[in-house]
């Protein structure tokens, strides 16, 4: 079976007067329902990597293939409906829309796919911040809720569409460690009991061991020999 | 309710104080839109009004519009052939045969038509002379053509008919002459007819000229004096449509070969006039409207500015450029409708005002409301202004906020 996702000489340069070299010559295969952690220092191209994993950013080398299809064909539309469908983000800041309550937040992907009813969709929406402890907060807005429940929301708005992948970046990097254990803990159930991928960032140490997999990147590239 | 829809109107709600002062822009445009048409248009419309009741919607005259051309020319229009010192035909005066030629426009739906023979006479009263025009008439046929019979302030036009010595005069012309009702005075004509006429009606049109120099008389009467037995130089037609004076006049001049003359046709001056006006005028409110407009490219600018956090996280979820766009573009025209439809009703509001002004024009007598025109078309030229030029004020914005790279926002917050 093809890995979900999939990296051949993966680079990204930053053109400019002074090109900017983020990431270079990355070769990377994931499993499904592979719970994949990548660290390395500040500024050696863990967050660049990702955009690219996750079809955010284009390479300017290599290619990204995503369940074994080559996406480096794909047109900005193509690139959103599959961001849309298939994949799933969750960031250091929660970004979540602040007019929007907890509900709307996690119902907007839905309602752009526009697969599901008005119905359906609020009920799936409710399930999720249910599954993550946020039923009492259904109606509130973001502001009204700790970093932690922010993130869990996050979570949930990430998983609207039941994509086949989690991204995150640093997603428990302004958290406490109470609050890092619990978004840690699901991202971990996630791979085990829905059987998603989840390729993450952390600087976390106890985050990266609960992982199935930890690569090193250094200067763009991945180290194998880089431990923290 | 879109998903597009829904993040525009929260944006616009979450930002009250510049939705309101962006709306409060617009909808003070658009008023003022239209409290400046209604009354360019309405004072247009009163004044074209004038111009319509107190002139002949079509005048029939015993002219060409072009010199009949030598039958020499007619003939051989290329030859190389001169005849000199030929002069046109001498034409009788008059309308020939006018009896078929007024039944066959009598033929024709939405009009009446009058004959009249005009000609210039000689007016003598206690030792005072005066050149007036006079017009032979047939008072029955005249009063649907006209509203002289209205202008009457004493005496009526079917006193003409019962006395054939009968002849209405101006009021200007009665005060210059000390004339009054039953008042006889002498008019002579150029043919050497001299007759004794008795005043049997006074008429008021307000036009200093009008009432100064025209007279009426049984046409019969006017005939005899004239001495043009039996002839007419003129039919005077009145429209249902008076806007349909141009296609009529032209249809009976094909026909009869007679100059058929529009009233827009002898005004055609005073109509191009009119043209410019309100073009220059719809230029202005427009202008203003526009100018309203940047308050909205403002508000959806700052938006974007402070929503591109939002923008970024929308993208990356996996809206498209074109969904941003519209959310922007959605977010201008609720304002602009939005504030078309405040600016209407404050419009309106402004036009009732308007229409409560008394004024009293230079030269008139009575007190007159100032003419505001209410027809429809305006509120949708406002509106529709108000919409193309918020759509244009929020494109700008909508498009930069399309083209928004999640990646670089995602790299600069980190
Ligand atoms: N717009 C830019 N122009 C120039 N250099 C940039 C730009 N954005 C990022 N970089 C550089 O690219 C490199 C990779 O950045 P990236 O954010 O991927 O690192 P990172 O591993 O995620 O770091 P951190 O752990 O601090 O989040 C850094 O050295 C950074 O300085
Ligand atoms: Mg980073």
């Amino acid at each position: 079976m093809n890995p979900v996702l999939a990296a051949e000489r993966l680079g990204r340069i930053l053109p400019g007067e002074m090109p900017v070299t983020l990431v270079r010559d990355i070769d990377l295969e994931v499993e499904r329902g592979e719970f994949l952690v990548i660290m390395g220092p500040s500024g050696s191209g863990k967050s660049s990597l990702l955009y690219l994993l996750g079809l955010l950013d284009t390479p300017t080398s290599g290619r990204v293939l995503l369940d074994g299809q080559d996406t480096s064909g794909y047109g900005e539309d193509q690139l959103a409906n599959t961001r849309l469908r298939r994949l799933g983000f969750v960031f250091q800041f929660h970004f979540l829309l602040a007019e929007f309550t907890v509900l709307e937040n996690v119902r907007l992907p839905m309602r752009r796919l526009g697969a599901l009813d008005e119905e359906t969709a609020r009920h799936r929406a409710k399930d999720l911040l249910d599954q993550f402890g946020l039923r009492d907060h259904a109606h509130k807005h973001p502001h009204q809720l700790s970093g932690g429940q922010r993130q869990r929301v996050a979570i949930a708005r990430a998983l609207a569409n039941d994509p086949m992948m989690i991204l995150a970046d640093e997603p428990t990097g302004n958290l406490d460690s109470h609050a890092s254990a619990n978004v840690q803990e699901i991202l971990h159930n996630l791979t085990r009991q829905m059987g998603k991928t989840v390729v993450a960032v952390t600087h976390d140490l106890n985050f990266a061991g609960a992982a199935d997999r930890r690569i090193g990147i250094v200067d763009g590239q991945i180290d194998l020999d880089w431990q923290m | 309710m879109s998903v597009q829809l829904a993040i525009a109107v929260t944006q616009l709600i979450s930002r009250r104080r510049p939705t309101l002062v962006s709306l409060t822009g617009i909808a003070l445009g658009v008023a003022f839109f239209l409290a400046v048409s209604s009354l360019m248009r309405g004072s247009e419309r009163d004044f074209i009004k004038r111009l319509i009741d107190n002139s002949p919607h079509i005048t029939v005259s015993d002219e060409y519009r072009h010199a009949q051309k030598q039958p020499v020319r007619e003939r051989w229009p290329e030859g190389a052939i001169e005849v000199r010192r030929v002069k046109p035909l001498t034409e009788v005066r008059g309308i020939r045969g006018h009896g078929q030629k007024l039944a066959f426009i009598e033929s024709l739906p939405g009009l009446r038509a009058a004959p009249v023979l005009v000609g210039s006479v000689v007016l003598t009263f206690a030792g005072r002379i005066e050149g007036v025009t006079l017009n032979g008439i047939i008072p029955e046929k005249m009063k649907g053509v006209s509203t002289i019979e209205e202008k009457l302030i004493h005496g009526s036009l079917e006193a003409l008919a019962t006395n054939p010595n009968g002849i209405a005069i101006g009021d200007g012309l009665a005060k210059k002459f000390g004339l009054e009702m039953g008042s006889v005075v002498n008019v002579s004509s150029p043919a050497g007819e001299v007759r004794t006429l008795k005043v049997t009606g006074i008429f008021h049109t307000g036009n200093v000229n009008y009432d100064d120099s025209q007279t009426f008389v049984l046409l019969k009467r006017a005939q005899g004096l004239l001495d043009r037995a039996n002839r007419i130089n003129r039919l005077i037609l009145q429209l249902d449509d008076p806007y349909a004076a141009r296609e009529t006049a032209a249809v009976i001049e094909r026909r009869i070969g007679y100059k058929s003359l529009s009233w827009q046709e002898s005004a055609e001056d005073l109509m191009s006039v009119l043209l410019v006006r309100n073009l220059i005028m719809y230029s202005v409110v427009a202008a203003i409207l526009v100018v309203a407009s940047f308050g909205i490219y403002n508000t959806i600018s700052t938006i974007v500015m402070e929503k591109i956090q939002d923008i970024a996280i929308l993208k990356s979820m996996g809206f498209h450029a074109r969904d941003i766009r519209r959310i922007f573009l959605a977010e201008g025209l609720i304002l602009g409708a939005l504030g078309s439809l405040i600016g209407v009703t404050l419009g309106i509001g402004l036009m009732w005002l308007l229409a409560q002004v008394e004024i009293k024009p230079p030269g008139a007598t009575e007190i007159v409301h100032l003419p505001i025109y209410w027809g429809w078309e305006q509120y949708l030229m406002a509106a529709g202004f108000a919409l193309a030029s918020a759509a244009g004020a929020a494109y700008l914005p909508a498009r930069k906020a399309g083209q928004v790279q999640p990646v670089t926002i995602l790299r600069g917050m980190a």
